[in-house]
C-alpha cells in the first residue's frame, strides 16, 4: 500500500481540497460519479479555449484540431479496453443510453414475440428497463437469474436459464449495489456455447478493474465517463464491429450519412453510423483525459490498492455492533454498502454528512435488490483510488458516534 | 458530536422514533391509504376513523427514517379530534413551516409539530417530513390508492 501514489493523487483533485459543513471533505459516494483531476479539467477547458470547432466538418484548422482530438479519444478508448478498432468504439451520452441504443438496434432487429433475454437480480435500473421496453414491444420474455444472501450470481441457476430461446445475456460486470463483480468470463463461455450475444454493463467496473473485451470475447460492453474520472454526458458503446455493422442506426440525423436525398439516404460507415448529430466533443476529449492519467497510474496498481482499501474498511466495518453488510461476494470490487440496526440509511446519511463524509443513502438504482435482501434502502460507502485508510477510520468513528446519539 | 444536527435531530424526534405513537394496524378504521417515498424507500400505511368529518382516531403502519416515523407519530396523535377542515389547515400551516418563506412560518400555530421545523435547512429530507402529511390529505379525500411523493 505504501507504493501507491495516494497523496499525489489526491493532489490532482482539486474538489478533495473543499469543506463540507466546515469538515474535511470525505467522499465515499464514488459508485455514484467519481471526482475529476485537474488534468480532465484542464483538457476540457484547453478545448474551449484553443481548440474548439465542430468536428468532422469543415476544412479550417480549428475544425482539424477538434477533430484530431475527438477521434484521438476514441483512439485512447480502443486501447484501454482492447478493442479490435476505433469503428468498435461509439460514443454515446453513457451506459444507460449505451444499453437502450442495443436494445432499440440490434434488440429490435433480432429479438421477437416468446425470444428470451437473459439478466440477473443484481442488476442496476438501466439494465432492466431498457429491456422490459423491448419485451413490451416484440413480446419477447426477460429471464431473470437469482443470486444468493452473499449477493452472488447463483451460476447454475443462470445456466439452466439459457435455452434455445434465448436470444441476449445481458449481465452487470460489478454491481454498483452489492460491490460483487461477477464470473463474467463463465457467463460468456456458457452464452457463446449456444451462440448467444453477451452485454457486459461496465459501468461500476471500469474505473476499478482492468477491462480486455477481446480477452472477455464479450459481443458490446458499455460504460459511463463519469464514473471512470471523466466528465458526465459521455460514455462508450464497445460492439464487435460484424454485430454493429449488421445493427441499423439508433438516431438520424448528419454525421451518420453518407448521402441524403429526398428519396432515399445512404448510412455512414462505423462508428458514425450510431452518432447521430454534433457529439458532446469536449467531454469525450475529456474522457481521453481520464483514461491517458489511469494508464499512467495503471488498472492493476489501482485494483490491488483499492482491494486493499476495501478489505480494511470490511474488517473495520464488522467490528460495529449491529452493522450488516450487504454483499459479501467472494469477488467484490471497493463498495460497503451496509445498514444498520433500528437506524435507517437515510438518517445515516445526513449524519454523516454532518461529519463531512459524503455517502449515498437509498436503493442504488436496484429496487429489486433491496427487495431481496429485506431492506428498503442501504448506506453505501463507495471508494476510489484516492480514498484513504485515514478516511475510512473517520467513517467508522462517524458510524459509531451516530449508533451511541440513536440510543 | 453532530452539533450542526440538533435543529434536525431533537430528542423528542429521537422519542417518536423509538417508541412511535398510534402505531398498530387499526382493524376497524373506515379510511386506509398508503404512501410511499421511493427516493428513500420510506413506506407507511395509514388508518383513520371517521365520525362525520371528524377525525376520531388515527394510527399508522411502516417503516421509515427517523424523521418520517416521528412526523408520522406526531401526525397521528395531534389530528385526533380535528375536522377535515382544521386538518387540511393544519397540513397548510405543516407545509409552510417545512419549504415555505421564513416569513411565513407560524410556530404557534403547528403546536407540537415544531420540533420537524429543522427540515427546512435539509431540502433532501423535507420529504420524509411531508409523506406523513401528503398521505393523511390523500386519504382525506378518500383516495384509495398508494401515493407518492416523487
Amino acid at each position: 500500500m505504501s507504493t501507491f501514489p495516494v497523496e499525489k493523487i489526491r493532489a490532482d483533485f482539486p474538489i478533495l481540497k473543499e469543506k463540507i459543513r466546515n469538515k474535511p471533505l470525505v467522499y465515499l459516494d464514488n459508485a455514484a460519479s467519481c471526482q475529476k483531476p485537474q488534468q480532465v479539467i484542464d483538457s476540457i477547458v484547453h478545448c474551449y479555449s484553443h481548440e474548439y470547432a465542430n468536428v468532422h466538418r469543415g476544412v479550417h484548422t480549428l475544425s482539424v484540431k477538434a477533430t484530431d482530438r475527438y477521434e484521438g479519444a476514441r483512439e485512447k478508448i480502443q486501447h484501454f479496453i482492447n478493442a479490435q478498432s476505433t469503428k468498435e468504439i461509439i460514443f454515446t451520452r453513457g451506459a444507460t443510453e449505451a444499453i437502450n441504443l442495443v436494445a432499440q438496434t440490434f434488440g429490435k432487429t433480432n429479438i421477437k414475440a416468446g425470444d428470451e433475454i437473459l439478466i440477473t437480480a443484481m442488476e442496476h435500473h438501466s439494465n432492466i428497463v431498457p429491456w422490459q421496453m423491448l419485451c413490451e414491444e416484440t413480446g419477447a420474455v426477460l429471464k431473470v437469474a437469482p443470486i444468493n444472501l452473499q449477493g452472488e450470481l447463483i451460476f447454475a441457476e443462470f445456466e439452466k436459464l439459457i435455452s434455445d430461446k434465448t436470444k441476449l445475456v445481458s449481465v452487470v460486470h460489478m454491481s454498483n449495489a452489492l460491490g460483487t463483480v461477477n464470473p463474467v468470463k463463465e457467463i460468456i463461455a456458457a452464452a457463446k456455447a449456444k451462440n448467444i450475444p453477451v452485454l457486459l454493463d461496465g459501468a461500476q467496473a471500469i474505473p476499478h478493474l482492468a477491462v480486455d473485451v477481446q480477452a472477455l470475447d464479450c459481443d458490446f460492453y458499455v460504460f459511463s465517463g463519469h464514473k471512470l474520472y471523466a466528465p458526465s454526458g459521455i460514455g462508450v458503446l464497445y460492439g464487435k464491429q460484424a454485430l454493429l455493422e449488421a445493427m441499423p442506426p439508433y438516431q438520424g440525423g448528419g454525421d451518420m450519412i453518407r448521402k441524403v436525398t429526398f428519396e432515399d439516404t445512404e448510412y455512414n460507415g462505423l462508428p458514425y453510423k450510431f452518432e447521430a448529430g454534433t457529439p458532446n466533443i469536449a467531454d469525450a476529449i475529456g474522457l481521453g483525459a481520464a483514461i491517458d492519467y489511469l494508464t499512467e497510474i495503471g488498472m492493476d496498481n489501482i485494483a490491488a490498492y483499492e482491494a486493499e482499501l476495501l478489505d480494511y474498511a470490511t474488517e473495520k466495518a464488522l467490528q460495529i455492533d449491529g452493522l450488516r453488510i450487504i454483499g459479501e461476494a467472494a469477488e467484490k470490487g471497493a463498495i460497503l454498502s451496509f445498514v444498520l440496526d433500528k437506524i435507517h440509511p437515510h438518517d445515516i446519511g445526513t449524519m454523516l454528512d454532518s461529519l463531512g463524509i459524503a455517502v449515498r443513502a437509498g436503493h442504488h438504482c436496484a429496487m429489486p435488490v433491496m427487495d431481496f435482501f429485506e431492506v428498503p434502502a442501504t448506506a453505501r460507502a463507495s471508494f476510489a483510488m484516492y480514498n484513504t485508510k485515514e478516511e475510512i477510520d473517520v467513517l467508522m468513528a462517524g458510524i459509531e458516534d451516530l449508533i451511541k446519539i440513536f440510543g | 458530536m453532530f452539533d450542526d444536527l440538533r435543529d434536525l435531530y431533537q430528542e423528542v424526534i429521537f422519542d417518536h422514533n423509538r417508541n412511535p405513537r398510534n402505531f398498530y394496524v387499526m382493524e376497524e378504521a373506515d379510511r386506509k391509504v398508503e404512501g410511499f417515498n421511493p427516493l428513500c424507500g420510506d413506506r407507511l400505511t395509514l388508518f383513520l376513523k371517521m365520525d362525520g368529518d371528524k377525525i376520531v382516531d388515527a394510527s399508522f403502519q411502516g417503516s421509515g427514517c427517523a424523521i418520517s416515523t416521528a412526523s408520522v407519530s406526531l401526525m397521528t396523535d395531534i389530528v385526533k379530534g380535528l375536522t377535515e377542515a382544521e386538518a387540511e389547515a393544519l397540513f397548510t400551516k405543516f407545509h409552510e413551516m417545512t419549504t415555505g418563506k421564513e416569513e411565513e412560518i407560524n410556530l404557534e400555530a403547528v403546536g407540537k409539530l415544531a420540533v420537524l421545523a429543522g427540515v427546512r435547512e435539509y431540502p433532501a429530507r423535507v420529504k420524509c417530513a411531508t409523506l406523513a402529511w401528503h398521505t393523511l390529505d390523500a386519504a382525506l379525500k378518500n383516495e384509495q390508492a398508494s401515493i407518492s411523493t416523487e
